[in-house]
């Protein structure tokens, strides 16, 4: 038996990419409708979800839509009325997807989506970065964010328990290409274990019926728009314990749990932190061990497992014990800074003793982002901390502007 | 065919709702429920019935009624209708959609749903253009006409969706009108009774839109068959088949002239003879194709 195996309520291993561990849970979480639409890199996703339906004789049913918009609105459509339901996309999908994303956030429909993280156009990119995920964090979703394979499985199954106890649809994000298209063992929990710990028969107060007929999503006046966003607002910042709340629960059962909103990694005694969220984060910790080892250098990750709800209270118990923190974006606020180093400055700036925020932008596109870059990063936040060099709005890893310029000269 | 005494007392879309007086779409909604009963789920796309039907927290649907923004709904619907399956339960699932959300922005949406064959009734009412916005040209706008965005007259013919539906293979395709009750609630009850993608268009004027005195609607309505402009019919399985409402009016000698029905309605106020022509070898052309095609598979 394996090390996998000897944890509690497991029943299978298997060896598998991102993306299938992504059909695995919807299969496991017993999802009733899946709107599916190809996009690189979520495609197989659907694959695998279309065989087991056609192979395996599942009651799943899947609509092979003719866009995004359509995909998100078959799930809406079928949550409506009270099915469990799925989709996934990416990238240029979410944005024609957008508005229906929107619109199901509004609808507090428990929905959970899939998205495998890819750059945006124009130009054509297929590369990994991280915007396209964080963009539903302003569109009345939850977004998570796991790490490795398993954890992927294991953050789909929990986003439907959050999803069903807030009535806030969930993103799930994961690294494209990096995690969707990269095979790693992941432990499967008996299919008894899920059905217990996310049960479909749950209160459903938005659910259309014949014998309970009424309007869902018609006009308001203004005097009533405010208020219902104001309850999804304070629904998602209540739901920072809820989430690490569920963590623990999975943890009871399976003997697996990622820290809930927060994986805190060499934290006790840190004096410099970068803060992170998805795949790379293996590569910061690593770095982390790296720099204490060779520089003696404190150093410690902090691991985003939740944008939304954004983890404020862990965070800043977390920052007060810290001198400089280092937010490392795979994304950009244009003009501005990395989307997640604005909001941790946001989460940070009451507090007393605040550490040094510095924006790092870097592996937009799916440029590589190396372990030495992370150990870069934390022997500048430590010469930040000993007032060496000066923090700055941003600072960029990986910047080769020379590169541009041979190209031209190519040409 | 049902007399209008047979018309269910019932009303299942209720009166005290926001929509304007003599509004097409409602008198055609009213029927139609009627037609369908209580088991149906409706879906709405953005249109003036997501404002007929009256703002949050009252409605004046009494059946579960969904509403979606605007290209969404035959895919909210097909959603709707793949979860009833699973589910086990076995109702009616009808999209009422006006025809920009039908023409025009949803158009692929509705394509998509019809191209699976998705177990729904789609409806369409047709009041050529979008009103909710103000009255502005859609795809389903007649030549000539002034909308808000066609100052000066519409420059193009009206898009042929019917025809575009019954060329996905679907097995039911009808165009209906408020004029004729009996007759669109017998394509109603028909439909009703069908598997698979369904759809319908109904003529509903739009008073302000049309710039058309209230108690004029339905006989406008009337007049849009009577000369020609709006011909009802039937695409069962394929099979093409005129309704006889306009049976008589395929030929050009029986039709009304067609300045009778202009002339009730502002938005075709401004046209000159030569437009009217225009309108006019339109309708003989369509009337003639329509005449050809009766009785036989055309898809």
């Amino acid at each position: 038996m394996s090390i996998i195996e000897e944890k509690k309520g497991v029943s299978s291993v298997k060896v598998v990419t991102a993306n299938e561990a992504v059909a695995l849970a919807v299969k496991c979480a017993k999802v009733d409708v899946v709107g599916a639409y190809p996009i690189s890199p979520q495609t197989s996703i659907m694959e695998y979800l279309t065989k087991y339906i056609e192979t395996e004789n599942l009651s799943m049913e899947i609509v092979r839509v003719e866009s995004e918009h359509s995909a998100m609105a078959v799930a809406m459509g079928a949550s409506s009325v009270g099915a469990r339901a799925f989709t996934a996309t990416a990238s240029q999908g979410l944005l024609y997807m957008a508005e229906m994303v929107y619109w199901v956030g509004g609808s507090r429909l428990p929905i959970v989506m899939a998205i495998t993280s890819r750059a945006m156009g124009a130009p054509w990119i297929l590369g990994n970065e991280h915007t396209d995920i964080l963009l539903p964090r302003e569109w009345g979703w939850m977004v998570l964010f796991p790490e490795d394979n398993q954890e992927v499985f294991d953050t789909i199954i929990q986003a439907y328990r959050i999803a069903d106890k807030t009535l806030i649809p969930v993103v799930v994000g994961l690294d494209g290409f990096i995690l969707s298209h990269t095979t790693m063992p992941i432990s499967i929990p008996d299919q008894s274990v899920i059905d217990s710990f996310i049960p479909k028969d749950v209160p459903k107060p938005y659910a259309l019926d014949i014998s309970n007929p009424f309007t869902h999503g018609n006009a308001v006046h203004s005097n009533l728009y405010l208020e219902f966003r104001y309850d999804i607002f304070r629904t998602i910042e209540e739901s920072e314990d809820l989430v690490d709340q569920v963590d623990k629960e999975w943890e009871k059962i399976t003997g697996r749990s990622y820290g809930g909103v927060i994986e805190e990694y060499l934290l006790d005694d840190a004096e410099v932190a970068i803060v992170i969220m998805g795949a790379s984060s293996g590569d910061a910790k690593q770095a982390a061990k790296n720099v204490r080892e060779k520089y003696g250098i404190k150093a410690g990750v902090i691991r985003l497992r939740s944008i939304r709800p954004f983890p404020v209270k862990r965070l800043s118990r977390i920052a007060n014990n810290l001198k400089a923190i280092g937010v490392f974006d795979r994304n950009m606020s244009p003009g501005l800074g990395g989307m997640i180093a604005t909001e941790v400055k946001f989460a940070l700036y009451d507090l007393k003793n605040k550490p040094l925020v510095q924006s790092y932008i870097g592996g937009l596109g799916g440029k590589d982002v190396k372990i030495v870059d992370f150990e870069k990063i934390f022997t500048e936040l430590k010469e930040i901390v000993d007032g060496k060099v000066g923090v700055e709005k941003v600072k960029w890893v990986g910047l080769d502007l020379a590169a541009v310029d041979s190209y031209f000269e190519e040409v | 065919m049902t007399s209008i005494k047979q018309l269910p007392y019932e009303e299942y879309f209720l009166a005290g709702n926001g929509s304007c007086p003599g509004c097409g779409l409602t008198i055609g909604l009213r029927n139609v429920l009627k037609a369908l009963g209580k088991e149906v789920y409706m879906v709405v796309p953005a249109s003036c019935s997501s404002v007929v039907q009256s703002p949050f927290p009252n409605s004046s649907a009494t059946v579960p009624l969904l509403n979606t923004p605007f290209a969404a709904s035959a895919a909210a619907a097909s959603g709707m209708v793949r979860a009833l399956k699973v589910m086990g339960k076995d109702s009616v699932v009808m999209v009422w959609a006006g025809d920009g959300g039908t023409f025009d922005i949803g158009l692929a949406t509705v394509s998509g749903a019809a191209e699976r064959n998705e177990d729904l009734l789609y409806i369409c009412y047709d009041n050529e253009a979008y009103m909710n916005t103000g009255g502005h040209r859609s795809s389903a706008t007649p030549l000539g006409t002034f909308t808000g965005t066609t100052p000066t007259g519409k420059k193009e013919n009206k898009k042929n969706i019917p025809l575009i539906m019954a060329a996905h293979g679907i097995p039911y395709v009808a165009t209906a009108s408020i004029a004729f009750i009996t007759d669109l609630y017998d394509k109603i009850l028909k439909a009703k009774d069908m598997k698979g993608f369904r759809y319908i268009q109904i003529f509903s004027p739009c008073t302000p839109g049309w710039l058309l005195p209230t108690e004029k609607s339905v006989e406008s309505a009337k007049l849009a068959v009577q000369t020609g402009m709006y011909p009802l019919f039937e695409i069962e399985n394929g099979i093409f088949k005129i309704s006889a409402p306009s049976k008589a009016y395929l030929k050009k000698e029986k039709r009304k002239p067609l300045t009778d029905y202009f002339k009730l309605q502002g938005r075709f106020k401004h046209l000159k003879e030569e437009d009217i022509k225009l309108i006019e070898k339109w309708v003989d052309e369509i009337s003639e194709e329509y005449a050809s095609m009766d009785g036989k598979k055309v898809v």
